[in-house]
Formats: structure tokens, C-alpha cells, sequence
């Protein structure tokens, strides 16, 4: 570790005491002892990496009997505004929702400056990219029309997906007001909500139902495709002569292979 | 995934321009050439050729070395009007090209969400967090000092031969089957990295996630986690390719190669799976009732002949080969059948080369052929005794808008001439 890094270093770990009390509403109390620890190493004017392995330490017996000690002594820990900072995800229970807010009417000037170019204004889609709203009901259909409002199970899938890769080339530039304001805005596309002026926030997002939500069922195949299995296979006058009833030349969607795709 | 907005008639140009590729639809000669006592000399033998008087490129001309100018056509594909950007699209691996097992790193197909992220391995970090003992972050150069291992894994993509749930679309291999590849992985067991951290026993279920501008995002249930999972660093012995996630990349053996988060940057431990948009809006499977299965991890047994096939016609009458790859993401292939008249009667093939678990075998059937026409399919069984259904048999259970897991038997259609169709039977 260069002289530079190590100042680098120092200089995070110092600012962990003032962050602890943000950092600790997301995480347990073994956490914040380690920050503690680590806070205080400040003291330390150089940081080996086995003081590193010191630190991280199990610092309090608790209930876990899986609780193991680390045995290569490798990695660092992870400081709290390194978590913070990547540490975003957002599960269907609400778990990693940030304090935020945005209302439909918000969401919807958000949405038709930045969204608006693939996603259409009325999130139908522009060309192959996806369509956000719609389909209601047609999951059972010919062909399928699957948006959030006709597919997607889970709220906190829109925010998480939107905050981390979204406007597509420009991701992660949203505030969490405006992904709020974007995720009401989808909802009220889909008409899930009514009312442009509806505010959502942290508080009020896990009441959202989506109308598929409990549609999906975990992989059930061993048992519903058990036939696939254990059957010996037949090897000998297994079928009646069979006719050629499709052919792919007919739909003629194969791209042209004799040269190789354009290379600057 | 959606179907061509419109479909023409049967194009018979389209038809021979995937078998010019590998140069047929000429006379297939019966007979070899210089049988006859009355045959001309061959002057590539009697001339003496340029590459046979002067010497050609020395040692330092290709630092790193690439295939011959002559293999300039087998290449990664992709099929253009299948996505909206070329940033978040897929290719494919030229499979009727390949022979063995493994893939060449360069030749493995592609699927990005948002590009490929060119990460400096210096700058890149992997953050171990959530229900640990300790959160933790590795650089590149403490993940190399932990103990390594190789392993030869298929990765395929669940939605290989997605779009031929409707019937015969796509007129390759390389397009109905190749987004699979089969390559050798060196890096450390997943186990290893979770056992420093401290997993609490909360912990059901891992969040992996990618560093670049889509920040892909996948759960993983923890038993998997730790059972064979690998973070991997190396393929087929040197440095993972840019596109195959460099620096860095989970291994999933056996399960569906969205799981394999590349350029990957962090774990996070939790109690419940995180739905993120990788699997529920995508990477479910829309069944017939407008339920979906959803977890559809595993990739079933499924197995393909790449020669003959549209893109690589027999030449010869006579002697030839048959060749094609079988897998399983269940454990290892235990046999293939062959059929040549659209599985009626079967052979079993011969394997040839590692067969090994949760990997791609190769199989082989040397056959005489007179010109008759030929309906061509394989049929893989698995180590746990899973038989590669018809694609009827899948549409009967699953019926034709899940996209994924599709590992249906492919028909190809071989002419009198030699030429290779994608055709579907009844």
C-alpha cells in the first residue's frame, strides 16, 4: 500500500464516526461496532493490513453458529459510504427504499424528456424498444403484451431497475425523488393509479399492488415435466413417417452470412 | 423477444446464400478426383506454390496470434432485427464451425445490457456485503492470491432457440442454438470469499451484481452459492475477454448464463430473494395458463448437430461426418441418439473428447451417403436420466410464449444436393 493510498485511507476512515449514525439505520449493531473500531483507528497513523484483519474480527458473541473467522486475511473491510454508495437495491418489501417523493404529474415531465424517445409517450414502445404500459389481459393471448402494468410482479423491481440502469446511456444521473416521481408515473400509465396529482414515497410503496403479482410460481418442473425423465428412449420405428410442416427459409429472417458484419 | 414483422415467401436466394458460405451447392463429387488412370495431375502438387518458395511472416509480425485470413467468415453474428440497440443485444457463437469442446475465447457469443464496460483491473473492486460478519472488499490482486481452481463449464443463454418456440425460424445453427459457449474458467470458489466475510444464517439468498451501466442485477440462492460457484478471473487460460466480463466474472455451472454477472462488483447477502428486473419482467416463463414459472434456473439437457447443417452442407457423397454438442445443466451427458429419418429409428452417437459435468460433450456419427434426403436430429439423456424432449413434447407443457428454456430436438432437412434446412416436422 503506497503512502498516498494509505492517507486516502485515512482520510475515509476518518470521516466514518461523523457518517455512523446514516450508516447504522441499514445495518446491524456488529456493523457499527466494526465502525467504531475502525473510527477509532484513526489513532493508528498507518494501516497494515493485519490491523485490517484485527478490526473485522467478530467483536461481540451473538447467536450465530455459523459464524466464522476469516482465514486468508484477505480484502478490506467496507466502509459505510463505500456500502452506501453501492448498496442501492430495493427488494418487494421495501428493504433499500430511500427517503424520497415524486407525484405522477412530476414523474410525467421527467418521463416524456428523457424516457419518452424509446419508451413512447404513452410508454407503448418505440420500435424494439420496450413498451412500459398496456397489455392488460392479453397474457394468455396469441401474442402476449408484457409491460409492468400487464406483467411485472413486483413495484420495487421499476425503482431498482430505474435507479440503477436507466435513462439507458445515461444511468444512475436520477435523484431518488425523480425515480419516485418516474415509478408513479409508470403506474399511473398503466392506470394502477388514478390520480395525477398522487405522491409516492417511501412510506406509501409497498401498499402498490400490480395486478400479476401473484401469477409467478417458483420452477416447478422436476414435478410437472417429470415424463421428461426416466423413460428408456425408443430407438427402433418410433413414429409414423414424418412431413415437413414449417420451414425457416419461408419466414426468411436469417441474417445474409456470406460477408462479415461492417468493422471500422 | 418478438417475431419479424413481416414474412415474405419462401426465399430460395436466402436459402443459398447460407450455403455459399461454406462454399457448397456445387456438383458433390462421388468418387475422389484422381481415381481414374486418364486424370490430370494436380498442379497444387506438381507447381510449386508461392507459400512453398519464399518464406512468410516472422515471429513477431503476430504478437497475438489470429485465426487464418481464410477463416474469415466464422464468426460472431448477430441477428439485427432481434434488438433495439447494439449495446443491449446478443450475438452468436458460429458453432457449425467449431469442433471439441471448447469454445475460442474470441468466438463466444456476446449479450450485454449496456455495453461492454472496459474496467482497468486495478480500478476494479468486488464489495462482499449485507448478512456478513464482515463486509469486505477485494481488489483484483487479493482475489489472485486466493486459492484457484479449473473448471470447463457450458454457458448458455436461457433463451437460446427462444424464438423457434413457433416453429422453424432461423435458418443456422449459429442463430437457433448459438448462444452457448464451452469454455475452461480459472478462479476461486465463491465459498472462499463468502467463508471471510461470515456469512450470518439469515443468509438465504446472494444479490450479484455487475459494474456496468446496466448494473445487472441477479439473486442466487445460497446453497448454490455455495455448493460450485465460481468467481472467475480467466478463461481458457489467459485473462477473460472484455465482452466476458473482464476483470471479473460469476460462474453458475449448469444455470442460465444471466446468472453469470459479468465485470462483477459486488455480493450482497440477504434473507429473500431480490426481484430485480432479470428475473421477473425478463427471464420467466410465461406459460400457456398466463402463469409464470419464475427461478427457472436450470438449464435442461439439449443437444444440436452443427455438421451438417444450413451453414455447413455435406460437400461429398460417401464418407462423412456428423457432428454436434449435447449438454446438461444437471450433471453430465450420458448418451446421444441420432436419428437421419426425423426420429423414426435411432443410433447412438459416438462421444468423443471430456465429457464432464455440466459441460458440453462432442458426439460423432461417421455415416455413407448416397444423396438420399435426410431429416437430421439429436437426442441428449442426462446423468440424472432427463431425455431431450420434442419440441412438440415442450409446447404440450409449456406451449409457445415462454421464450426461455427452450431445448426442444432441431430437425435439419438435408437435400439431395447437399444443402441443410431448419425445417419443423410433424
Amino acid at each position: 500500500m503506497s503512502r498516498l493510498r494509505e492517507a486516502a485511507l485515512l482520510a475515509v476512515l476518518l470521516g466514518v464516526a461523523d457518517q455512523s449514525v446514516g450508516w447504522v439505520e441499514r445495518s446491524d449493531t456488529h456493523h457499527f461496532r466494526v465502525a467504531q473500531l475502525m473510527g477509532f483507528a484513526n489513532a493508528q497513523p498507518i494501516l497494515r493490513a493485519s490491523d485490517v484483519a484485527e478490526i473485522a474480527k467478530p467483536t461481540a458473541p451473538d447467536d450465530d453458529t455459523r459464524r466464522s473467522t476469516p482465514k486468508l486475511g484477505l480484502g478490506r473491510p467496507a466502509l459505510p459510504e463505500e456500502i452506501a454508495a453501492w448498496d442501492t437495491d430495493v427488494r418487494p418489501d421495501g428493504k433499500g427504499l430511500p427517503v424520497g417523493k415524486g407525484t405522477v404529474k412530476q414523474g410525467e415531465d421527467i418521463f416524456q424528456a428523457q424516457c419518452a424517445a424509446c419508451h413512447g409517450e404513452f410508454g407503448e414502445g418505440v420500435g424494439r424498444w420496450p413498451p412500459l404500459a398496456g397489455g392488460a389481459g392479453t397474457l394468455t393471448a396469441d401474442r402476449p403484451d408484457k409491460t409492468v402494468g400487464s406483467f411485472w410482479p413486483d413495484l420495487s423491481t421499476v425503482f431498482d431497475y430505474i435507479q440503477r440502469a436507466m435513462p439507458f446511456g445515461n444511468a444512475r444521473s436520477l435523484s431518488n425523488d425523480e425515480v419516485y416521481a418516474l415509478t408513479a408515473y409508470i403506474l399511473s400509465m398503466n392506470d394502477i393509479i388514478k390520480d395525477e396529482n398522487f405522491e409516492l414515497n417511501e412510506r406509501n410503496f409497498t401498499s402498490i399492488r400490480m395486478p400479476n403479482a401473484t401469477a409467478f410460481y417458483d420452477d416447478d418442473r422436476e414435478i410437472a415435466e417429470k415424463a421428461f425423465w426416466g423413460s428408456e428412449p425408443c430407438m427402433k420405428d418410433c413414429r409414423a413417417a414424418p412431413k415437413v410442416v414449417g420451414r425457416a427459409v419461408s419466414v426468411d429472417v436469417t441474417p445474409d452470412g456470406k460477408s462479415g458484419p461492417k468493422v471500422d | 423477444m418478438r417475431d419479424p414483422s413481416s414474412t415474405g415467401a419462401p426465399s430460395r436466394r436466402r436459402f443459398l446464400g447460407a450455403a455459399a458460405i461454406a462454399g457448397a451447392g456445387a456438383a458433390l463429387s462421388a468418387v475422389p478426383a484422381a481415381a481414374g488412370g486418364s486424370a490430370k495431375p494436380d498442379p497444387l502438387i506438381t507447381d510449386v506454390q508461392d507459400w512453398a518458395r519464399t518464406p512468410g511472416d516472422g515471429v513477431d509480425k503476430r504478437p497475438y496470434g489470429t485465426p487464418s485470413k481464410f477463416e474469415k467468415n466464422i464468426i460472431r453474428r448477430d441477428v439485427p432485427w432481434l434488438t433495439a440497440s447494439a449495446q443491449s443485444s446478443v450475438n452468436f457463437t458460429p458453432l457449425h464451425a467449431l469442433d471439441g469442446i471448447i469454445t475460442p475465447s474470441g468466438l463466444c457469443f456476446e449479450r450485454h445490457h449496456a455495453g461492454i464496460a472496459e474496467i482497468d483491473p486495478a480500478d476494479h473492486r468486488l464489495m462482499i456485503n449485507g448478512l456478513v460478519d464482515r463486509p469486505l472488499v477485494f481488489t483484483m490482486d487479493d482475489i489472485r492470491r486466493m486459492p484457484r481452481v479449473n473448471k470447463i463449464h457450458f454457458l448458455e443463454c436461457a433463451a437460446n432457440s427462444g424464438m423457434e418456440w413457433r416453429g422453424a425460424q432461423l435458418n443456422g445453427c449459429q442463430f437457433t442454438h448459438g448462444m452457448i459457449h464451452n469454455v475452461m474458467y480459472t478462479g476461486v470458489p465463491l465459498k472462499l470469499l463468502l467463508d471471510e466475510a461470515g456469512l450470518k444464517p439469515s443468509a438465504k439468498w446472494l444479490m450479484l451484481e455487475g459494474a456496468d451501466a446496466a448494473g445487472m442485477n441477479r439473486s442466487l440462492p445460497i446453497a448454490k452459492a455455495l455448493d460450485d460457484v465460481l468467481i472467475a478471473f480467466a478463461m481458457n487460460g489467459e485473462a477473460l475477454r472484455p465482452e466476458q466480463g473482464y476483470p471479473l466474472r460469476a460462474v453458475i455451472p449448469g444455470w442460465e448464463g444471466n446468472l453469470w454477472v459479468k465485470w462483477l462488483r459486488r455480493i450482497e447477502a440477504g434473507d429473500q430473494p431480490w426481484a430485480t428486473r432479470e428475473e421477473t419482467s425478463k427471464y420467466t416463463d410465461l406459460l400457456a395458463d398466463g402463469r409464470s414459472r419464475k427461478h427457472t434456473f436450470v438449464m435442461d439437457a439439449k443437444s444440436v448437430v452443427t455438421s451438417p447443417s444450413p451453414q455447413a452442407p455435406l460437400k461429398h457423397r460417401g464418407r462423412n461426418v456428423l457432428t454436434g454438442i449435447a449438454w446438461s445443466g444437471r450433471g453430465a451427458v450420458s448418451r446421444v441418439d441420432v436419428s437421419l429419418d426425423g426420429g423414426r429409428n435411432w443410433q447412438t452417437a459416438r462421444l468423443d473428447g471430456p465429457v464432464l459435468d455440466k459441460s458440453m460433450a462432442r458426439f460423432y456419427v461417421d455415416f455413407d451417403w448416397q444423396g438420399e434426403e435426410m431429416m437430421i436430429q439429436s437426442r441428449a439423456v442426462d446423468s440424472t436420466g432427463y431425455v431431450q424432449p420434442t419440441k412438440d413434447a415442450l409446447r404440450k407443457v409449456r406451449g409457445v410464449n415462454s421464450i426461455y428454456h427452450n431445448n426442444g430436438i432441431q430437425t435439419w432437412l438435408v437435400h439431395p444436393n447437399g444443402e441443410a434446412e431448419n425445417v419443423e416436422i410433424a
